[in-house]
């Protein structure tokens, strides 16, 4: 928990105002994308690859923020995700 | 269409610069059209956003007028979200690694007055610039054109500076890091490498000035290393320490990212990073960009105008740039503007009378003085890096 509260603070010291206005389809795994994705980056990293990444390349990607980037996601979060970003922003 | 498309693109700048980024989004608009959308940074003027955070904004390619882009237009490019700012009084430039012999630790102060200083006029350009033009599309940023800029640089040697701190025989590469960083612990830093000759290149400077100003925050402040001819990615921004290694760099960010494979591009140069089949991304490729017209534009007919842009290379220089307007059929030699160095880009330009109404397919080719030529498609590569493909800007007289 007290990570967590780490980790959100980070994200409000660091988010700017602009990405304020990025707006996820509201469909399940938002939550999850919105909270984990944006502690390391804004959502316009998602957004901009709706035209280039199918499934697989969503698994990649995730898997790469987890396992290069360091990303703290666990597995169960890690399936919410991929399946949020290939339905919702996968080409 | 493409004027719809122009009216929408209009009104979605003017509601970003108005702050209106919320209605637009919201109206769906900006999803359905991928419309550039404006953004400010602190001391920029307002740039293509790509991304807020970490912060990538391209510069908007009517801002490729001059032949020196201004520090507040320039663009921005950074893999990590938590950028410092820096107090030049407790900035300190760290010289080491197992291949030097006697580290060093600089001032900004020791920097400028311990060593010779000088200029260059170089082009840095990102590895993916045009990689929105990719098709099949490639993962990375959506850049259009904008992700470069052309500068002078003022600086000192990197070379003067290792040779301060001694280089050992077993030297191998240089690496490079800055400091800016993640914003998890767990996240790796970036952190680059160059081979030793390239370090020891007398063009390859540790720069504090751009343009005749202090580096922007945004491009480095207070020194960056500027390497002519090579893509940004070794361009180090924020430099904090730089070290002389005898072993290959082995991180993500030399050994995963920025690399191409070797069959289709010229030698890398960079043998202690390369394996059978990729090298990493390193001397830019010919090339050349239109900067004064857009796809669909409208022009009277029967009235001259001028065809302008720019062109580069790795430092060959450019020979020519042709320039065609009936899409590839003739091809005619633009007149190349002053030449302020062979790392600069080269303006051109050519005057143009469009007799007929109809459309005008309109292309520029250039060529280096190696004899380099750009392509008519895209090199593939499955990052998508070195876009140099010759454009076609379709303009329709009337």
């Amino acid at each position: 928990m007290r990570t967590l509260i780490l980790l959100l603070s980070l994200f409000t010291a660091t988010a700017t105002a602009g990405e304020n206005q990025i707006f996820l389809k509201e469909r399940p795994g938002k939550n999850q994308v919105a909270t984990q994705c944006a502690i390391c980056h804004s959502l316009d990293y998602i957004t901009q690859h709706a035209t280039v990444l199918d499934r697989a390349g969503w698994e990649k990607t995730v898997g790469k923020m987890i396992n290069t980037m360091g990303a703290p996601i666990d597995a169960a979060d890690k399936q919410i995700i991929i399946d949020y970003l290939a339905q919702n922003y996968g080409k | 269409m493409v004027d719809r498309r122009h009216f929408i693109k209009n009104i979605a700048s003017s509601l970003a610069a108005l702050g209106g980024l919320s209605l637009l989004q919201r109206s769906g608009l900006a999803a359905a059209t991928e419309l550039p959308i404006m953004d400010t940074l602190p001391g920029k003027e307002a740039l293509i956003k790509q991304t807020f955070r970490p912060p990538n904004y391209e510069t908007p390619i009517s801002y490729f007028d001059a032949p020196f882009t201004p520090n507040n237009q320039f663009f921005v490019r950074y893999h990590n979200a938590v950028i410092p700012e820096i107090k030049t009084s407790e900035w300190r430039l760290h010289i080491g690694g197992d291949a030097a012999r006697t580290p060093l630790k600089l001032t900004l102060e020791r920097l400028r007055k311990d060593f010779e200083q000088v200029e260059i006029p170089a082009l840095c350009l990102c590895s993916g610039n045009r990689r929105a033009a990719f098709e099949p599309p490639a993962p990375g940023l959506q850049w259009g054109s904008g992700a470069m800029g052309n500068a002078l640089w003022r600086g000192v040697r990197l070379k003067d500076v290792l040779e301060k701190a001694g280089i050992d025989p077993s030297a191998l590469e240089v690496s490079l890091a800055g400091s800016d960083s993640g914003v998890l612990p767990t996240t790796p830093d970036f952190v680059k490498s160059l081979p030793l000759t390239k370090a020891l290149d007398e063009n390859t400077l540790i720069a504090f000035e751009m343009n005749g100003e202090p580096l922007p925050h945004w491009n480095g402040f207070p020194a960056r290393l500027i390497v002519p001819g090579w893509t940004a990615t070794y361009w180090m921004k924020h430099l904090t320490a730089i070290n002389v290694i005898s072993k290959p760099l082995d991180d993500f960010w030399m050994k995963t990212a920025y690399r191409v494979p070797k069959d289709r591009f010229p030698s890398g140069q960079f043998s202690s990073q390369e394996t059978e089949t990729h090298m990493p991304i390193t001397e830019i490729l010919i090339n050349s960009l239109i900067t004064n017209l857009v796809d669909g534009q409208t022009l009277p007919k029967s009235k001259p105008i001028e065809i302008k842009g720019v062109a580069w290379d790795s430092g060959d220089g450019i020979a020519r740039v042709e320039v065609s307007t009936d899409g590839g059929s003739n091809w005619q030699q633009a007149t190349l503007k002053q030449d302020y160095g062979r790392f600069s880009w080269r303006q051109w330009q050519l005057v143009f009378t469009p007799k007929h109404p109809g459309q005008y397919p309109i292309m520029a080719r250039a060529t280096s003085h190696s004899g380099a030529s750009q392509p008519l498609e895209p090199i593939p590569n499955p990052s998508g890096y070195h876009h140099n493909a010759v454009q076609k800007i379709t303009v329709k007289a009337v």
